[in-house]
């Protein structure tokens, strides 16, 4: 069997950002296995700007952003290989992987990197009553046709949800000619990043209506209309306030859900909140030697975050391989409820510490607190905080040091 | 000049010309959408019953459990996916029990075979253990089973095309006149000429009769809406679970499917419109609060899709197979157990014929055998690379969610009968079946279609007619 000491799947954002940081660490052997017909993920079909503010301080274009972390992982001469699926990966870490030209083909990794990314979540989840017709799509899928194939999903477009996609594709289909006449989304706020709703939907005219879902699917062959409603606290449709509206297309923006097949077939600890791994501060799964970042361990807003969350995680892989450290410490994080998830989930090892979370609804004038049993060990005011935003806080290696309850909460708490 | 002209490419007409195509006859299936198994064969519980339902000595009953024993032996031939799960009823308190024990009797006298009744809690959960807390008694077939519905309508088509049998798609038949004994059988298109005419033309088989002038049986769609679970779920259940049948019908099932997925339904309700497939917030409610009641913890949440069948219900309680006209036989109303009993229906309408006049002789080169789709992930790792070192598009994972490869899209685009659009490959290789819905993979099935079929991008649809993907080329309008 052919081995190599680090195997990283998915070249995307992620992948490439992980195997340059344990490349620069150190691990040169190092082999990434892409099922598209090149690096980049979806970045590729993301041609908008907005991607590097963080990373770069500047306004780059999702290939250029990709082009950048490509070039650098060629520079290194890092081998991958492309329109490589992996079938199968286990815990003594073989993967097992498909293409045309080798056929099937297992390698013996020392460590592994998931990097698989997510998808959309597909409208059969949604059980939208009403009949099946062509024209619904995820606004994922339409910006591949639109930016990727050059053709035309739709030209009078619904979009249901408010996630940061949707909100892209309501601007490029007005952009391309289309009628986009309205976003709906189930809950009171919408889901994306605030800099996009002005862009995309206020420059646009595109009206923005919050509570509101699509109650029916109606159109034999192609999408000819759908009912839209509002929806009540408890996201049950208000039936007096159905209202029809006459559109081709149902673009779909309802959430995104990391792609872990793999992961789970390997046995690797899943958290439920974030249908990612439950990892450690190194990005290492419950399984020795796996580590996984990007969207693959939870879903993120900006590229920026999942290029350095990927850095944490190739920087552990390789210091896994070349000289693996005895744990030191093992702290559980919790979250209150406000505070849904936390990643990391777990603490090993003690070292200043960056937390990253997402609140479960728009929260004002807060206090975001960890405690260690009944002490409050970090707190920090927030105007306000909001589930699109991914928040983050850095806690400093000598205050876990003092953690003696074995597990911290990351919490909300309303400011006085 | 055909012998025999069959309307409707359901599983009914399916198995009729696969059963006949194997006799010197000249035949025809005629079918009015882009692909077969359009209407309840595609849509359906995919159910091989036991047959302790059926009211003794009606048709239904004595072709479902005859057809029930054939099936594992077609689905083999024919390369479909067939699972003997074993069905269990599940009840609770005397009143169910006492019906159990009807259905137990009833199943016996129907000549069902090793059917047990189930006394205790403790047995129930022997073989279900997500039995809801309150159930303790039960039936247990266990020659019940599973099938692909449309897997078998599609081999069972393509096997009599193979041994010679024609299929017309796209012909919506609009007129049936009948001179010197020759039955004219008139589309938009064209007029085929056939001997014998075999109407199993689903849901709108009375109309077709009334074309042909037999204007004694009405059909009535009953809608059945599903909802269907992702694979992670296949542990929920291993039997087909249902609950006690009532006045209402056999109520909402849990059943897992061939391909691992678990399915939840069918509604019930009569309507009016023959074309009215929506599903409903009502279906819904419906669906879940009755599986809910009888099968724990189900993961609603992993709802993967869900869809509407419509049973063609005749309107005399039984199937309706008879010939009221010289040589036009009706095969109607076949709704449940409508697809366990079509093996059995196919031999009982052939003898039909027989006794008609017919005159049936073997085929020399009959051959009863067909590949089946979707085999890929089947293969040893050794026939995958020799495959794939043959023909390199069997290394492309084309669905990710259900591992189908571009080897196994063009192979089944190239088999009779042959898919145009993108259900009908998904019907086929299972390729957008998955739990991304074709998230992923549209874009390139539409490529494989367009070019192997050199229409434009643009021209591919998802169900034939005006079901289009893509509405044009960007900057069209610009």
């Amino acid at each position: 069997m052919k081995t190599t000491d680090l195997v990283i799947i998915g070249g995307g954002p992620a992948g490439m950002s992980a195997a340059v940081a344990a490349y620069e660490s150190g691990v040169k052997d190092i082999l990434i296995l892409e099922r598209d017909s090149s690096l980049g993920g979806i970045l590729q079909q993301c041609i908008h700007n907005g991607f590097g503010l963080h990373k770069f301080s500047e306004e780059l274009t999702g290939p250029e952003y990709a082009a950048r972390y490509e070039a650098r992982v060629k520079e290194l001469k890092i081998p991958y290989k492309l329109n490589t699926m992996v079938l199968e990966i286990n815990q003594n870490k073989e993967v097992t992987a498909i293409n045309s030209e080798e056929g099937i083909f297992t390698i013996q990794a020392k460590a592994i990197i998931l990097a698989m990314g997510c998808r959309e979540r597909p409208k059969g989840a949604l059980n939208i009553s009403g009949t099946r017709p062509s024209g619904i799509f995820t606004a994922g899928t339409a910006q591949k046709f639109v930016n990727m194939m050059g053709y035309m999903p739709g030209k009078s477009v619904v979009i249901l949800g408010s996630g940061d996609i949707g909100l892209i594709m309501a601007r490029r289909m007005t952009l391309e000619g289309a009628k986009v006449k309205a976003v709906c989304e189930l809950m009171p706020y919408s889901g994306g990043l605030e800099r996009n709703i002005e862009q995309c939907l206020r420059d646009f005219d595109i009206p923005l209506k919050l509570s509101c879902t699509v109650a029916e699917i109606h159109g034999k062959d192609r999408l000819e209309g759908v009912t839209i409603a509002n929806v009540d606290k408890n996201r049950c449709i208000i039936p007096e306030t159905k209202e029809y509206i006459e559109c081709d297309t149902l673009l779909l923006s309802c959430g995104l859900i990391p792609e872990n097949e793999l992961t789970k077939a390997c046995g690797i600890n899943i958290d439920r909140i974030t249908n990612g791994a439950d990892v450690d501060q190194n990005r290492e799964t419950s399984v020795e030697g796996i580590f996984a970042c990007g969207n693959v361990l939870h879903v993120h807003d900006l590229v920026d975050n999942v290029s350095e969350e990927a850095e944490t995680a190739g920087k552990g892989a390789a210091e896994y391989i070349l000289n693996r450290k005895n744990k030191s410490a093992s702290i559980r994080v919790k979250t209150d409820g406000k505070v849904r998830y936390c990643v990391p989930q777990r603490i090993t090892d003690i070292g200043d510490t960056t937390l990253f979370f997402r609140v479960s609804d728009i929260y004002k004038d807060v206090k975001i607190i960890v405690k260690d049993g009944e002490k409050e060990i970090f707190s920090r005011k927030k105007q306000k905080v909001a589930p699109g935003e991914m928040e983050s806080i850095m806690l400093k290696g000598d205050i876990l040091t003092e953690v003696d309850s074995g597990e911290i909460t990351v919490g909300l708490e309303k400011l006085q | 000049m055909y012998d025999i002209a069959i309307i409707g490419a359901g599983v009914t007409g399916a198995m009729i010309a696969r059963k006949l195509s194997a006799y010197n006859l000249k035949i025809c299936v005629l079918e009015k959408e882009e692909d077969v198994s359009m209407g309840a064969s595609m849509a359906n519980s995919g159910i091989v019953h036991a047959g302790f339902d059926a009211v003794s000595g009606t048709l239904k009953a004595k072709l479902n459990v005859k057809g029930s024993e054939m099936m594992p032996q077609i689905a083999s031939e024919l390369g479909v996916p067939y699972k003997n799960n074993g069905s269990l009823v599940v009840g609770k308190g005397s009143d169910d029990f006492q019906t159990i024990k009807e259905l137990y009797e009833r199943g016996i006298k129907n000549g069902v075979k090793n059917l047990q009744l189930i006394t205790s809690r403790e047995d129930l959960l022997r073989i279900e253990p997500n039995i809801n807390d309150d159930f303790d008694c039960g039936l247990y077939a266990p020659t019940g089973a599973i099938v692909c519905p449309y897997t078998l309508t599609i081999q069972a088509i393509g096997n009599a095309m193979d041994n010679g049998t024609e299929l017309k798609l796209g012909f919506e038949v609009k007129k049936i006149s009948c001179d010197n004994g020759i039955y004219s059988i008139v589309s938009d298109k064209e007029t085929v000429q056939a001997k014998y005419v075999i109407n199993a033309a689903g849901l709108f088989a009375d109309e077709i009769a009334r074309m042909a002038g037999d204007d004694s049986f009405k059909i009535t769609p009953r809608k059945g809406e599903y909802m269907l679970l992702d694979k992670e779920c296949s542990s929920l259940v291993t039997t087909t679970v249902f609950a006690v049948p009532t006045k209402m019908g056999k109520g909402i099932l849990v059943t897992p499917t061939t391909h691992g997925n678990i399915i939840l339904g069918p509604t019930s309700v009569d309507i009016e419109d023959k074309d009215n497939k929506a599903t409903t917030q009502e279906g819904f409610d419906i669906i879940s609060k009755q599986a809910k009641e009888r099968v724990k913890n189900v993961p609603f949440g992993k709802t993967i899709t869900s869809f509407c069948g419509l049973r063609a219900v005749g309107d005399t309680g039984d199937f309706i197979i008879n010939s009221n006209l010289p040589r036009f036989i009706n095969v109607a109303a076949i709704e449940s157990p409508g697809l366990s009993a079509s093996p059995a229906i196919a031999e009982y309408v052939a003898d039909m014929l027989a006794d008609m006049g017919i005159k049936m002789t073997q085929k020399a080169d009959y051959d009863p055998y067909r590949k089946p789709y979707n085999y890929f992930t089947k293969l040893t790792n050794e026939e995958k690379n020799e495959l794939i070192a043959k023909d390199p598009d069997y290394g492309k994972i084309i669905c990710r969610c259900e591992t189908v490869t571009k080897g196994e899209i063009k192979d089944a685009m190239l088999r009779n009968p042959k898919p145009t659009s993108i259900d009908g490959i998904k019907r086929r290789t299972r390729a957008s079946m998955g739990r991304c819905q074709g998230g992923f993979c549209y874009p390139h099935i539409i490529e494989i279609i367009s070019e192997m079929l050199n229409i434009p991008y643009e021209n591919v649809t998802k169900f034939g007619g005006e079901s289009f993907i893509n509405l044009g080329k960007i900057k069209e309008d610009v």
